[in-house]
């Protein structure tokens, strides 16, 4: 049997991300069936039966959001997540890139569950071709009248605008990004109230990642009982996987979740580059905490698998490390982009991220002292749990866990002054 | 300034005329595409125009790193210095890229040709290292590519 896919469904070229190609291979028809066929409440329903869990990194289960959400308030806003910025993570772009039409109708049909007239699309400020392609689609769609006023002839009408954003990675965690869309710096907020029930401009608000939504219309088409027959059980689904560091061909590979960790890195990937032995693996984007290379042995791709191995599936940024790695210097570029992104508003993340990156900064630089790791781990426990946001506990997480993994390599560094493997991140 | 704010008004006429607060950062972005970068006047003017409080504006502008506030070169080379591409060799890149435009990180050349700046990942982590020159993208850089994309730049 060969394996479903939701995305790598087709053969890229270059006229694969129009909308003629897309609607060559089915795309549009699951909106149809929803307009035509299927109340709002059905939608929600077969995303709830899918099993769908959100793809932005928390994992939480997409028709539970939805169904927080009061449809019958006069107005309700859709965000979709596309601010893309967890180091590691690059599945979101193939996706503007290659099918934004894909992403457009998965908005729809969440805009459409929801009772959506106005939905946004949160976009990395940095992208360029994506940028264009999610705008050359929207333009085809427009005009085929697949988005606007009365929809496919229909009563349904939704508004899709585009937003860029400005630079900041904070503006990913979904309050910030809502304050960011209401004209602000993008301050995080206390939660509750959750946007679900107070969001953007005080509406009940969903906030989607982009793989999340364009996941929808497979579900539609094919249906949420299909869809939750693939893939582990607890964790549904295809999900997309970017690979990057030391291996021999990295890239995105669709898998089903449940998929072997290993096997992904070692037959899909080609394998570590030059053959070296793997080191580390942090399988869920820079945040989530490090495995040493035998910790992975029996893990496979799904939330729970990798819980249980200490870590997090995350965004499915799976960054490898080979044998021969100074993890301080490496740790160093993570506390040096916290400390840079923390937005400052709350003292433990403010001073705590730059803390970290200081006594990191100081390791490093050959200056050391006795008692520095239990600084950390003391600063470390010091923000866990006590932010306003989830960027705290991001930026300590890689600090506690590569020093929990690689202790011997940070203490040969602060007595000798210098790095065990004569700090080589590059291979 | 009225063909700047004709954009403004067709910009504007996109957005839910509730959520006018939100043109906050899409007017700074086509303000800073007209302008290079951006000054506190350019946010007062944004704030008059919308009618909200000219501090909204100001916070904002100084907030978001992709708004230049002090002038660059005709092209700013943004390079990625986190994990994938520092795995990949992105110190090298950068170190590279110093020593051939003679320049530090942040700098612009006194000719005014090139603004070189380190950024976070660029979610290219698969074809890394990477780096923007003037929002292209340029991916699996080595020495001679950098040569090459840098020859082809007027
Ligand atoms: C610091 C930080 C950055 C985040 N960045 C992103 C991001 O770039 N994209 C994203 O989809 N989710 C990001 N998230 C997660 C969002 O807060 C949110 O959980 C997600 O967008 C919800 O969508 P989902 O349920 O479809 O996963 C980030 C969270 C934090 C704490
Ligand atoms: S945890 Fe950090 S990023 Fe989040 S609100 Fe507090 S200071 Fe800002
Ligand atoms: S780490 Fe450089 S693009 Fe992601």
């Amino acid at each position: 049997m060969t394996e479903p896919r939701v995305f790598f469904n087709f053969g890229i070229t270059d006229d694969s991300h129009t909308l003629s190609a897309y609607r060559g291979r089915g795309g549009y028809q699951a909106l149809e069936k929803a307009l035509r066929t299927m109340q709002p409440l059905d939608v929600e329903k077969e995303v709830t039966t899918s099993g769908l869990r959100g793809r932005g990194g928390a994992g939480f289960p997409t028709g539970s959001k939805w169904s927080f959400v009061d449809k019958k308030s006069p107005v309700v806003y859709l965000c979709c997540n596309a601010d893309e910025g967890e180091p590691g993570t690059f599945k979101d772009r193939w996706i503007f890139e290659h099918n934004s039409h894909q992403l457009v109708e998965g908005v729809l049909l969440a805009a459409y569950a929801l009772n959506v007239r106005h939905a946004f699309i949160y976009i990395r400020g940095e992208f360029d071709l994506s940028y264009r392609r999610l705008l050359l689609a929207l333009e085809e769609a427009r005009e085929a009248g697949l988005v606007g006023e009365r929809i496919l002839g229909t009563e349904f009408s939704c508004d899709i605008i585009v937003h860029q954003g400005g630079g900041a990675y904070v503006c990913g965690e979904e309050s910030s990004l809502l304050t960011s869309l209401e004209g602000f710096k993008g301050y995080p907020k206390n939660k509750p109230p959750f946007p679900a029930v107070k969001g953007l401009y005080q509406a009940p608000t969903v906030i989607n990642n982009v793989e999340t939504l364009a996941t929808i219309p497979w579900i539609i088409t094919h249906g949420g009982g299909a869809y939750a027959g693939i893939g582990a059980q607890n964790n549904t689904g295809t999900k997309l996987f970017g690979i990057s560091g030391h291996v021999n061909k990295p890239g995105i590979h669709e898998r089903p979740t449940g998929y072997p960790l290993k096997k992904i890195i070692f037959e899909d990937c080609g394998g570590i580059l030059g053959g070296k032995a793997l080191k580390a693996v942090i399988p869920g984007g820079s945040s989530t905490p490090v495995l040493k290379g035998f910790e992975i042995e029996n893990v496979t791709l799904d939330a729970e698998s990798v819980i249980k191995a200490g870590s997090m599936l995350g965004s499915g940024g799976i960054i490898v490390i080979a044998e021969g790695t100074c993890m301080v210097r490496l740790l160093q570029v993570l506390t040096r982009f916290y400390a840079h992104e923390s937005c400052g508003q709350c003292t433990p993340c403010r001073e705590g991220t730059a803390w970290m990156d200081k006594v990191i900064g100081r390791i490093v630089a050959g200056q050391g002292v006795k008692g520095d790791l239990e600084r950390l781990e003391a600063v470390t426990s010091g923000i866990m749990g006590n932010t306003v946001c989830a960027l705290g506990d991001a930026a300590s997480m890689p600090v506690a866990s590569f020093i929990k993994k690689f202790r011997d390599e940070f203490e040969y560094y602060i007595e000798h002054g210098r790095s065990m493997f004569d700090g080589r991140l590059e291979i | 300034m009225s063909c700047l704010t004709d954009k403004f008004d067709r910009l504007r006429a996109t957005y839910p005329p509730e959520m006018n607060s939100s043109l906050v950062l899409p007017l700074l972005h086509l303000m800073l595409r007209e302008k290079g970068h951006l000054t506190e006047s350019d946010a007062i003017f944004i704030a008059d125009y919308l009618g909200v409080p000219a501090m909204q504006v100001k916070e904002a502008l100084t907030w978001y790193t992709m708004l230049h506030r002090k002038p660059v070169g005709k092209h700013v080379i943004k390079v990625c210095r986190n994990i994938a591409c520092s795995l990949m060799g992105a110190e090298r890149i950068i170190d590279y890229l110093k020593q051939k435009l003679g320049i530090e990180a942040g700098e612009t050349t006194p000719d005014g040709r090139f603004t070189l700046l380190l950024v976070e990942c660029l979610a290219s982590c698969g074809t890394a290292p990477a780096m923007q020159v003037s929002d292209t993208y340029h991916e699996n850089l080595d020495e001679a590519r950098i040569d090459h994309i840098l020859k082809e730049l007027s």
